[in-house]
């Protein structure tokens, strides 16, 4: 059993919360309020030794490098939110993030969500591929296809667009299903690494 | 049907518990996506370009994926290939932080020679351009406080050209915005290592080439822990964490596949009855 007494609070922490299973109850208020203000704290001081003191502190009061007050002000319009007669302002550096966050990621976003997954499909079934390999590009075609015919709504769902739309929501239930799988595997997996850290870190019983 | 659900967290709680107290020693496969990884990594010369582990993820999701990145620091570290750690979250460095504690001293590796850990800078999409042109600009000093250009690593390392591969190790999309923003622009080869919830999403990249491999959830730490495991690099008495969790990992999804069974099973009984 662990003698290290942060290895304990730890523990203890873990149990408040897992005491939710049970019900809603002080404990594990507790250790949620406990890890809002942490989180809270945590990021404030990082953001203050990474950020505020080396990108605006340090270049304009030590460094004496001016041109850095403009982008201060420009991020400090962020606070005139709180203020009514003036809240406006708050438009000019959302204005610049959203405009510059665009003209980054749209260009890029086309290649990379776009051009290639279209690339990545139309080469998908070339000669010289094992058997296996060519049924699994056939199969991902046909997906592809049927789900892109299920989202096209400017033709009735009837005849062969109808057969071919149920065809891409069976794909899409299989997509679902492989999520949900995942999803439980996930979760399972943070349940076994707070359990790991009970029996080996706290109680010692496993190796 | 209405059955508590607190007798439902008690057999799972069980599934997971017995496991692991008593392993059974499940055998754990070899994807082909978590071996590419792999590859790719052990293909890259010591000394050499270095290899940018992104740590995209915090405490929530550290249990899948902090087994991950021990694992790819030790392969690292055994074939003495640069490393340079980033997070570009606050919450996100204290993990670089303890992954680093737990490796380093297995492999003797040193701040400022074998590895490097920058440090927080603000505006996720801005950083990752701005190592694009130049790292040691991006980020001053590493972590610990000392001038990158003072660092021995750092001397052949000035943006992407000498970078080999980025590693995201990631719970969120972040992957996504290194294979669009860096891997498009920059041309270079991107690693992901992911959280279960995201893995399914990923397979499209992985067959357009935008991603070179994949570690999804703890069965690819598992995974990549064995691999490291027989090639010999890593340590005596090392704990295989995320392999210790795959005993367990399949007991639930048994439980799991029979509640299901058993769910639809009263269900289709119930509308009978009701008919």
């Amino acid at each position: 059993m662990s003698h290290n007494p942060w290895i304990w609070f730890a523990a203890f922490l873990t149990l408040c919360t897992f005491s939710f299973l049970w019900r809603d109850n002080p404990f594990y208020k507790f250790a949620e309020h406990l890890f809002v203000g942490v989180s809270v704290g945590y990021t404030i001081t990082i953001l203050y030794h990474n950020s505020f003191m080396p990108r605006v502190w340090e270049p304009i009061v030590i460094n004496h490098q001016y041109f850095v007050l403009l982008p201060t002000l420009l991020g400090l319009l962020a606070f005139a939110i709180f203020f009514k007669n003036i809240s406006w302002l708050i438009r000019y550096p959302i204005a610049f993030v959203m405009g510059s966050s665009c003209g980054i990621s749209v260009p890029r976003s086309f290649e990379g969500y776009i051009f290639r997954h279209m690339q990545g499909t139309i080469t998908a079934i070339s000669p010289g591929q094992s058997p296996f390999l060519l049924i699994s590009n056939i199969v991902m075609v046909i997906g592809v296809i049927a789900t892109l015919l299920y989202f096209y709504f400017s033709i009735e769902h009837k005849g062969i667009m109808g057969k071919a739309a149920n065809v891409g929501i069976w794909y899409i239930m299989l997509a679902f299903g492989a999520s949900f799988g995942y999803t439980v595997m996930a979760r399972v997996s943070l349940l076994i690494g707070r359990l790991q850290f009970l029996l080996h870190d706290w109680l010692g019983i496993i190796g | 049907m209405n059955i508590d659900r607190r007798w439902i967290y008690l057999l799972v709680g069980i599934c997971v518990i017995i496991p692991l107290i008593r392993p059974i020693g499940l055998p754990t496969f070899t994807t082909k996506y978590t071996k590419a990884l792999f590859d790719y990594i052990d293909n890259v010369p010591p000394d050499g370009p270095a290899v940018l582990i992104s740590f995209d993820f915090d405490p929530s999701t550290a249990p899948e994926l902090q087994p991950m990145a021990q694992a790819v620091l030790r392969h690292c570290f055994a074939k003495g290939v640069n490393v340079m750690c980033l997070g570009l979250y606050p919450t996100y460095i204290g993990m670089i932080d303890m992954a680093l504690s737990k490796v380093k001293g297995d492999y003797g590796a040193v701040s400022g020679k074998d590895f490097v850990f920058l440090p927080y800078v603000p505006g996720v999409t801005a950083v990752m351009l701005s190592m694009g042109e130049d790292i040691k600009n991006t980020f001053g000093r590493d972590y610990y406080g000392v001038p990158l250009d003072s660092l021995p690593m750092m001397r052949h390392i000035r943006n992407y050209d000498d970078v080999a591969l980025v590693v995201s190790i990631s719970a969120s999309s972040l992957p996504l915005s290194w294979a669009v923003l860096v891997g498009t622009s920059y041309h270079v080869r991107v690693g992901v290592g992911t959280t279960a919830v995201s893995a399914a999403e990923y397979y499209s990249w992985l067959q357009t080439g935008q991603f070179v491999g994949m570690l999804g959830g703890l069965k690819g730490a598992a995974e990549y822990e064995n691999l490291i495991d027989v090639r010999g690099y890593t340590k005596k008495g090392t704990r295989k964490v995320a392999s210790m969790g795959m005993d367990a990992q399949s007991f639930v999804h048994l439980l799991m596949i029979a509640l299901i069974i058993i769910g639809n099973i009263a269900y289709f009984n119930l509308r009978k009855r009701a008919k």
